[in-house]
C-alpha cells in the first residue's frame, strides 16, 4: 500500500522527487483492531474483579494497558512508526512535556494536600 | 482541500501541512494534559456527590444517589471509537489505491473511500450520542458542571473531548462532499492523511480517558 505521507527527499525537488512510502494493509490493520479490542475487553473485565481493584497491581496494569493501546494506535493507525523523524519529533516532544508537566502537578498538589492535612 | 495538486514544500522537503497537523496534535496534548492533570488533581476530593465510583447519601435529605459512572455504556462508546479509527485507516487507504484495479467484491468494498469515510462519521456520531446520553442522565441523577469538583473536571475534560469529536465528524463530512462532487483519488491522500490524524488523534486522547477516569476508582 503506498501513500503520499508528504514527505520527499530533502535535496531533490520535490514535485520531482517525491519519496514514496510503504504503510500497512488491511492484514495489518484488522490484526491492530482486533488487539486494541482484547486489550479493551480486558481492562473492563478487570474493573469487575474486586481483588484486582483491591490490589496494588491493577492501576499499574491499566495504565501500561493504556500506554500500549496509545502507542499501538500511534504507530500503526497514525503511521508514525513509517514516517519521517521529524513528525515522530513534533508528537513525542510536547507528550514529554505534557507527561512531565501532569507528574509534576500531581506531586506538588500530593505534597500541598500533605503539607495543609498536618 | 481545493486544489489537491498543489503542494506546500518546506526546506525539510516535507509538506508543510503534514508538519502544521503534527505541530497542531502536538498542542492538543498539552491541552488535554492541562485538562487531565485538573481532573486527577481533584480526584476523590468532593465534599458532595453524586461519586463517580461509590454509593452517596446526601446528609440533609437522606436520599442515596449511586455511583455515576455507567462502565457498560462507556465501554461500547469506547469499542464505537476504536472501530472508528479502523475505518479511518480504511478510507485512506482506499483514496490512496483509487486507481488500483479491484478484481473482487471485497476489493470493492475495502476500496470505497465513501463507505469508510460514511462508516467512520457515523462511528463518530454514535460516539456523540453515548455522550449525549451520558451527560443527560447524569443531570438527571444530580451531577452537573457546578455540583462538586468531579462534575465540572468531567464535565469540562469529556465535553473538550466531544467537541473535538464533533468538529472531525463535520471533517469527515466535508471529505464526503468532496468524494461526491469530483470523488478523492490519491492527489487527495494527503488531506484525508491529515483528516485521519486528526481522528486518531481523539481515538488515542479517548484511550487516556477511559482508564484515567472510568476504570481507575
Amino acid at each position: 500500500m503506498e501513500h503520499d505521507s508528504g514527505h520527499t527527499t530533502p535535496t531533490a525537488h520535490p514535485a520531482e522527487a517525491h519519496e514514496e512510502h510503504h504503510h500497512p494493509g488491511w492484514s495489518t490493520y484488522w490484526k491492530v483492531a482486533l488487539i486494541l479490542t482484547i486489550i479493551t475487553i480486558g481492562e473492563v473485565w478487570m474493573y469487575y474483579i474486586p481483588a484486582l481493584v483491591a490490589s496494588r497491581v491493577f492501576v499499574p496494569l491499566l495504565l501500561v494497558l493504556s500506554a500500549l493501546k496509545f502507542i499501538i494506535v500511534v504507530m500503526f493507525y497514525m503511521h508514525l512508526k513509517y514516517d519521517h523523524k521529524l513528525f515522530r519529533a513534533l508528537f513525542t516532544g510536547p507528550l514529554f512535556i505534557a507527561a512531565l508537566t501532569l507528574i509534576s502537578l500531581l506531586f506538588l498538589f500530593g505534597q500541598l494536600v500533605a503539607k495543609l492535612g498536618q | 482541500m481545493t486544489a489537491p495538486a498543489a503542494h506546500h514544500y518546506t526546506s525539510t522537503g516535507l509538506d508543510s501541512r503534514k508538519i502544521a497537523i503534527w505541530a497542531f496534535i502536538g498542542s492538543e496534548c498539552m491541552l488535554f494534559t492541562s485538562l487531565i492533570s485538573t481532573y486527577l488533581i481533584y480526584k476523590g476530593r468532593n465534599r458532595v456527590g453524586p461519586y463517580p465510583h461509590d454509593v452517596w447519601v446526601d446528609p440533609t435529605t437522606g436520599q442515596q444517589f449511586p455511583a455515576i459512572l455507567n462502565i457498560p455504556v462507556t465501554s461500547a462508546s469506547t469499542f464505537t471509537l476504536l472501530m472508528s479509527s479502523l475505518f479511518m485507516v480504511l478510507a485512506l487507504a482506499a483514496v490512496q489505491n483509487k486507481h488500483v484495479p479491484k478484481h473482487t467484491r471485497g476489493d470493492r468494498i475495502l476500496g470505497s473511500s465513501k463507505l469508510w469515510l460514511w462508516a467512520t462519521a457515523i462511528a463518530g456520531t454514535v460516539f456523540l450520542g453515548f455522550q449525549a446520553f451520558e451527560f443527560t442522565s447524569f443531570v438527571h441523577e444530580g451531577l452537573t458542571i457546578k455540583t462538586n469538583l468531579f462534575g465540572s473536571t468531567f464535565f469540562t475534560l469529556t465535553g473538550f473531548h466531544g467537541a473535538h469529536v464533533t468538529a472531525g465528524v463535520i471533517w469527515l463530512l466535508t471529505l464526503l462532499s468532496i468524494d461526491y462532487r469530483r470523488g478523492l483519488g490519491p492527489a487527495d491522500a494527503l488531506n484525508v492523511d491529515i483528516a485521519a490524524l486528526y481522528w486518531h488523534f481523539v481515538d488515542v486522547v479517548w484511550i487516556v480517558i477511559f482508564t484515567l477516569v472510568y476504570l481507575i476508582k
